[in-house]
């Protein structure tokens, strides 16, 4: 998880109309009998449906643009955030413009949000403070007519959407006890600049390495190598992306720490290196190298020490994931005559062949619960996502001829998927649920590649 | 021991010899001439050269009408037009092929004639495989294309490899004819 420099208050989930004020304000001294200091309700659906919710635009208290556009900002993302994980139906935010937004947030129109079927609404504020914004937004369950969640943040105006963002994974692990990717980022590598690379006859178009938002939103360009830069992979604490880099001319395995401005080099120009994923802890690389003469399997420390050789064949080893628990690796091997999946514990032991398929690669391995391998699968001239249950041994498809579809990464929480797809035209990166289902496009500048999830 | 090592080098030697024998037998590289002039009026060209012997197992200086058409062009002249051919691969594999020796053989007798190059083999695949393992099977290609090099006799020390993947495709076509055209090992004069 990526964090942001948002200050955040709990807000007291107080009862509305008649109802006394159970929640203490914060911080309070809490009298006898001790109360909670804060209440927080989950809201309900009716007979196990998911909770029909409603996020109309937020009110805003100063009249100023930038206030006035961060209400209508927060509103929109905060309800794409709810909708993308599904555990909320959220109701078309078109069938409610009608219900006027509460002047005070205690003027809610209960009635009205009733009437239309909502089980919750969410009600917010923006307003101007000396240094930026402070954003109020309250849940309130619409039938009990009580404020079932509430929180307060203030922080700079620059980039609304991160108050959505963090207001939505709080209320998923408040509310449904899930966590949420709406802070999480994707990092890819894309063309879209255009500069030729230098020093060959023939015209080659760079690639550099972006990240982005979950939704795709804020997309910038965090190398300026001006060669390619492909197969990014964020460290855990999102604060750094090791990618293949043809810098020097050859590839070689780079990290750039995206928020202090530094990069660091472990390989060193050792051999041939690509294809770098960290470990769960992110004090371990795996990788390809060519080092010894073929394709095959390393492990090294971040720093690049204690270089470990992990495959030994004639054949190509490739496409190193690790296990969520960092003991074993997923990679690619075509030693049986095409590439599939194989796993391998971390010392050497255990090597299994997991799938038989046509042609296997990019094997991402899925966070807990789900014991999960995604892999790109040759179902034709193209490519189709399919994701192999380890324990039973089955698998299923999720994506269906719609272009080629290949290099799959798991969202954190294990529900999501991004992967690049040519079913719009070119290679673009796409979003969707486990299932195959809610298939989104991020990317639509240039051609984009190979994504992968921030934790 | 030594003296099996010793034998094993002499072995090695004239096997290349006779790898260096055989490449010659290879016919000489036809270049298109200019159809003969139709009026007779003017007093005919001069015959063309002979065609230059190439890979002497001899030190041969190098024929200077020939030093002047390649080795006096700059590296971006050679690699927009090369004298080193590309070797081109089937589906999913690194082999070199029949065709691929007579490629690999022709251009080693560039190389022999040319020492001071030195080149860099990119490995590149078609559309057709996936990125990441393209990433290898791309290494796998110009290493094949180097290994035979280096059995001709071209010293390791001059061959770099790099893989590109299906990431620089010469073709940017979705057919038969331009993914044929991508899987290949391409050939880059790096410095003469």
């Amino acid at each position: 998880m990526i964090t942001f420099d948002l200050k955040t208050r709990v807000i007291g989930a107080a009862l509305i109309g008649s109802a006394a004020m159970v929640a203490a304000q914060q911080p309070a001294p809490a009298p006898p009998p001790r109360q909670p200091t804060s209440v927080e309700l989950r809201l309900t659906g009716d007979s196990g449906t998911p909770p029909r919710l409603a996020v109309p635009d937020l009110l805003a208290l100063s009249s100023d643009r930038e206030t006035q556009e961060a209400a209508k900002t927060i509103g929109q993302v905060l309800w794409d955030d709810l909708n993308f994980e599904r555990e909320f139906y959220m109701i078309p935010r078109d069938t409610y413009r009608t219900i006027p937004v509460a002047a005070a947030i205690d003027a809610v129109p209960f009635d009205r949000w009733r009437e239309l079927g909502a089980d919750g609404v969410v009600i917010g504020t923006v307003r101007r403070t000396p240094t930026g914004i402070r954003v109020e937004m309250r849940m309130y369950n619409v039938r009990a007519r009580q404020s079932a969640y509430g929180r307060e943040y203030s922080g700079s105006a620059a980039n609304p959407r991160v108050y959505a963002h963090t207001m939505a994974d709080e209320l998923h692990d408040s509310q449904r006890s899930l966590r949420g990717v709406a802070r999480t980022k994707l990092a890819f590598s894309s063309d879209r600049n255009r500069e030729p690379v230098a020093g060959t006859v023939e015209r080659r178009e760079v690639k550099e390495v972006f990240v982005s938002d979950y939704d795709g939103a804020n997309q910038r360009r965090v190398t300026i190598n001006r060669n390619l830069n492909i197969t990014p992979s964020w460290s855990p604490d999102g604060r750094s992306i090791a990618y293949t880099s043809y810098r020097s001319g050859q590839p070689d395995v780079l990290i750039s720490n995206i928020f202090a401005g530094t990069m660091e080099a472990p390989t060193n120009g050792v051999g041939q290196n690509f294809l770098p994923v960290f470990s769960p802890d992110g004090s371990r690389i795996a990788f390809m190298s060519t080092r010894d003469g073929n394709p095959e399997i390393y492990v090294m420390n971040r720093d690049g020490s204690n270089v470990v050789r992990l495959t030994n064949t004639r054949a190509i080893d490739v496409t190193p994931t690790w296990s969520p628990n960092g003991t074993q690796l997923a990679f690619t091997s075509d030693r049986t005559g095409s590439p599939q999946i194989w796993v391998v514990g971390v010392d050497g032991g255990g090597l299994r062949r997991i799938s038989f398929e046509a042609y296997a690669d990019r094997p991402t391995w899925s966070p807990p619960p789900y014991n999960e391998i995604a892999f790109a699968a040759r179902t034709g001239p193209g490519y189709d996502i399919k994701i192999l249950n380890i324990g039973s041994g089955e698998t299923r498809q999720i994506t269906f001829g719609e272009g080629t579809n290949e290099s799959p990464a798991w969202s954190p929480n294990g529900r999501h998927m991004a992967f690049t797809s040519t079913r719009a035209g070119r290679t673009q990166i796409f979003t969707g649920d486990r299932d195959g289902r809610n298939i989104r496009q991020l990317t639509r500048d240039g051609n984009n590649w190979t994504p992968h999830w921030s934790q | 021991m030594t003296r099996k090592v010793n034998s094993l080098m002499v072995l090695t030697i004239v096997l290349a010899v006779l790898v260096g024998a055989c490449a010659k037998k290879q016919p000489p590289i036809a270049r298109p001439m200019p159809p003969p002039p139709v009026n007779t009026n003017t007093p005919p060209p001069p015959p063309p050269p002979p065609p230059t012997p190439v890979s002497e197992p001899v030190p041969v200086p190098p024929e200077p009408l020939v030093e002047d058409a390649i080795g006096s062009r700059s590296l971006d002249d050679l690699n927009r037009e090369s004298p080193l051919e590309p070797l081109f691969f089937d589906l999913d594999s690194s082999d070199v092929s029949a065709d691929g020796q007579r490629v690999l053989q022709s251009n080693a007798a560039i190389l022999k004639q040319y020492v001071t190059w030195q080149i860099t083999i990119e490995g590149h695949c078609d559309e057709r495989g996936t990125a990441e393992y393209n990433l290898a099977l791309g290494e796998r290609r110009a290493l094949s294309a180097k290994t035979y090099l280096v059995s001709l006799g071209i010293p390791a020390d001059n061959v770099r490899t790099v893989s590109y993947g299906k990431e620089f495709p010469f073709d940017a076509g979705h057919d038969d004819a331009a993914w044929a055209r991508n899987r290949r090992a391409h050939f880059v004069i790096t410095a003469k």
